[in-house]
């Protein structure tokens, strides 16, 4: 059993990800959560749901993680006035899930932050958007978000405002900095620009429509995201696909995650005034999406992983073609590696820049390759191998120092451990016919669970389906929720201008996280 | 320096022909540089607005900048400001989250300016659709002159994209 409490009776849940299940009660939820965080756990992920058509009412849902595997605690909640005690005490990563959760479902917790965080002003208050009863007509409102920031007072202290558009080709978020002269004091961030209603859109559409919907939840996570997706559907169904599909997806993974940590390292060059890493590094990503392209017939390889296996094959010839790109990638970022240690103008932006303590990211539950650049030794592709990554035996990268220089590291590590493992997996896939077992239609009143390494960090995808086996509630859980708080803290006692540079060395989702 | 120097050489020059604006109009990049320069001053300047996008059609447009595209070769740059721009990429179906800060942005571009929306969801609304929290396709918000099909569209679809919007304006 992954943990022990009184009158806790958890069931094993079917598939990749080793995960169990269990209903609590109302008194159980915070003793639970205490124990779990005193042991070293985190929380991956909470939401909730409106099953008031098949049962008494609400219900609270968590994931809860630790060295043995997945936990995922139910909490019943009443019809009327549903209540929950706060976690985020326990799990400050739980604060803005909770706000989140009462903004889309009007299941209530009684943390000390009680203001909204998802609604700005596209549905009107006291209206939940993910009730089965929600009229989206009668909610409209015509009122402007007034969000209550955090004021900071004090001599000389100055706001900025950022966003939600920002200057360059990036996501639209709004970032609220208190300064005095050019040193950051606090930075608030106000998130839910990018929330287009994904999970509702899921509760309409078939098991095949959810694949794509879910592949588009980030797409620079298109991969992990269908991964978690599929791997949820298949823990629902009890199937597993056949080996070469699994093979094929670990090999897109790691695609996804190369061809993401090859822009990443191109654009914190440009962000320290290189732009000669950035020039270089995205020849190294533009050639890979050229294979992806020619190979998988998707520059980002959407739309290939599917319930009950993939969509695509390697052809044989392909393989010659994925070794000698390892080869060309292999030398070319070791040279460059070698540039951006050597050259004393990058290391002097990068050292010290943007520091995450190992105990602050422990405690805020920082997770993904940030997390793994603070001292956060979790892997998902390490500690819950599932196939094919329990035959590749993959080399975790950790770092100590938590500042912008070892979040470079870590992509550089990770960047070249991708590399050996799709050398591996192109060495020993088996040939086989069989790329997909169909899945049409899911069991009724299943639950399942998916979870994927993905380049930014752990990415969850749960599904409930309804008596006749649709889909009645998706929700996708990104790394970026843990994360993004942490940023806060990153940038305290910094200057204005490295906030680029230390946001970039995050690099974190405002899709995957605004749904 | 010297490996710096090295790389470079090494690299080479990895631009690629321009793609045609579309088969009809036959713009070669030297003359549509003529023509930019006429029409638009020195440059076309571009302000990208997320309306609420995947993140997928942001990578293809940052990847028109890489070295194979090179866009800024051919005069065409992002900017910060949409008070210094002549065209307004827009992708993503649109939040309704995004609706103000989109209009506010639109508004605040001289004319002449020129709408290029990026993407199958900022054409009909994509996968996401219309719902309680997004408006669907950007010609529901703002005019637009060009749509740019895909999911994501290619860099070089987004090239032609461009491209044809920016004749269609010379010509008129
Ligand atoms: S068109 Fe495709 S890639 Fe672009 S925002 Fe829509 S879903 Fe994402």
């Amino acid at each position: 059993m992954p943990i022990i409490h009184p009158g806790l009776q958890l069931t094993p849940l079917h598939g990749a990800a080793p995960a169990w299940q269990g209903f609590i009660g109302q008194d159980d939820l915070q003793p639970i959560c205490r124990s779990v965080c005193d042991s070293g756990g985190r929380l991956v992920a909470l939401w909730g749901s409106d099953e008031r058509a098949s049962g008494p009412g609400f219900v609270l849902h968590l994931v809860l993680l630790n060295e043995t595997g997945l936990i995922c605690l139910h909490l019943p909640l009443s019809a009327v006035q549903p209540a929950y005690p706060d976690v985020s005490e326990i799990f400050p990563a739980a604060g803005r899930m909770q706000r989140a959760a009462y903004d889309l479902l009007g299941i209530a917790h009684n943390g000390t932050d009680q203001r909204q965080w998802l609604r700005h002003a596209a549905w009107r208050s006291g209206s939940f958007p993910l009730c089965k009863d929600f009229d989206a007509v009668q909610s409209r409102t015509d009122e402007l978000d007034n969000y209550p920031f955090v004021q900071v007072a004090g001599h000389g202290v100055h706001e900025i405002a950022v966003g939600p558009v920002h200057a360059g080709i990036i996501e639209p978020g709004h970032f609220r900095f208190s300064v005095v002269g050019e040193k950051v004091l606090r930075l608030e961030e106000r998130f839910g620009y990018t929330h287009k209603g994904i999970e509702k859109r899921f509760e309409s559409m078939s098991l095949g429509q959810g694949a794509k919907l879910a592949g588009r939840v980030s797409g620079d996570s298109t991969v992990a995201y269908a991964w978690a997706y599929a791997m949820a559907t298949e823990s629902i169904a009890g199937t597993t696909p056949p080996d070469r599909a699994l093979w094929l997806r670990a090999l897109f993974l790691e695609r996804e995650r190369i061809a993401n940590h090859l822009g990443d390292l191109g654009f914190l060059g440009n962000d320290v005034a290189f732009s000669f890493g950035l020039t270089q590094f995205w020849i190294l990503k533009e050639q890979v999406l050229r294979n992806n392209a020619a190979l998988f017939e998707h520059r980002y390889l959407m739309d290939t992983i599917c319930p009950g296996g993939v969509s695509v094959d390697l052809a044989e010839s392909g393989k010659q073609i994925l070794l000698e790109e390892c080869a060309m990638l292999e030398r070319e970022a070791h040279l460059l590696r070698n540039i951006y240690e050597e050259h004393a103008s990058i290391q002097d932006r990068y050292m010290g820049t943007g520091y995450v303590a190992p105990k602050l990211a422990a405690q805020l539950g920082l997770c993904g390759l940030a997390g793994r650049a603070s001292s956060q030794v979790w892997d998902a592709r390490v500690q819950f191998a599932c196939a094919p990554y329990d035959q590749l035996d993959v080399r975790i990268a950790v770092h100590h120092n938590g500042d912008v220089a070892a979040r470079v590291i870590v992509r550089f590590d990770e960047l070249f451990e991708s590399l050996r493992l799709q050398r591996k997996i192109v060495s020993k896939l088996m040939p086989s016919d069989i790329l997909m077992l169909p899945l049409e239609k899911l069991p009724g009143n299943g639950f399942g669970l998916g979870l994927v390494e993905g380049w930014r960090g752990e990415v969850m995808v749960a599904i409930h389906t309804d008596a006749q086996g649709n889909l009645a509630r998706v929700h996708p859980h990104d790394p970026s929720w843990q994360n993004w708080p942490v940023l806060e803290h990153a940038i305290m006692n910094n200057v204005v201008p490295d906030f680029p540079l230390i946001n970039k060395s995050f690099n974190l989702s405002y899709s995957g996280h605004d749904l | 320096m010297y490996q710096i120097l090295k790389q470079i050489i090494k690299t080479g020059i990895k631009t690629e022909p321009a793609p045609q604006a579309n088969e009809a109009m036959r713009i070669q990049p030297q003359l549509l540089q003529q023509k930019i320069l006429d029409t638009f001053g020195h440059a076309l300047n571009i302000r990208l607005v997320d309306a609420g996008s995947c993140n997928g059609c942001e990578m293809e447009i940052n990847a028109v900048n890489n070295a194979y595209y090179n866009l800024e070769g051919l005069g065409i740059k992002f900017v910060a400001s949409p008070r210094h721009a002549d065209m307004l990429m827009v992708t993503g179906p649109v939040s309704r989250h995004m609706e103000v800060a989109l209009r506010r942005t639109f508004d605040a571009m001289p004319d002449p300016r020129l709408v290029v929306a990026i993407g199958d969801c900022a054409y009909d609304g994509g996968i996401f659709g219309e719902g309680y929290a997004s408006c669907g396709k950007v010609s529901n918000i703002i005019p637009v002159d060009v749509v740019v099909k895909g999911c994501p569209p290619t860099p070089v679809a987004m090239m032609q994209g461009i491209l044809a919007a920016m004749s269609h304006f010379i010509k008129e």
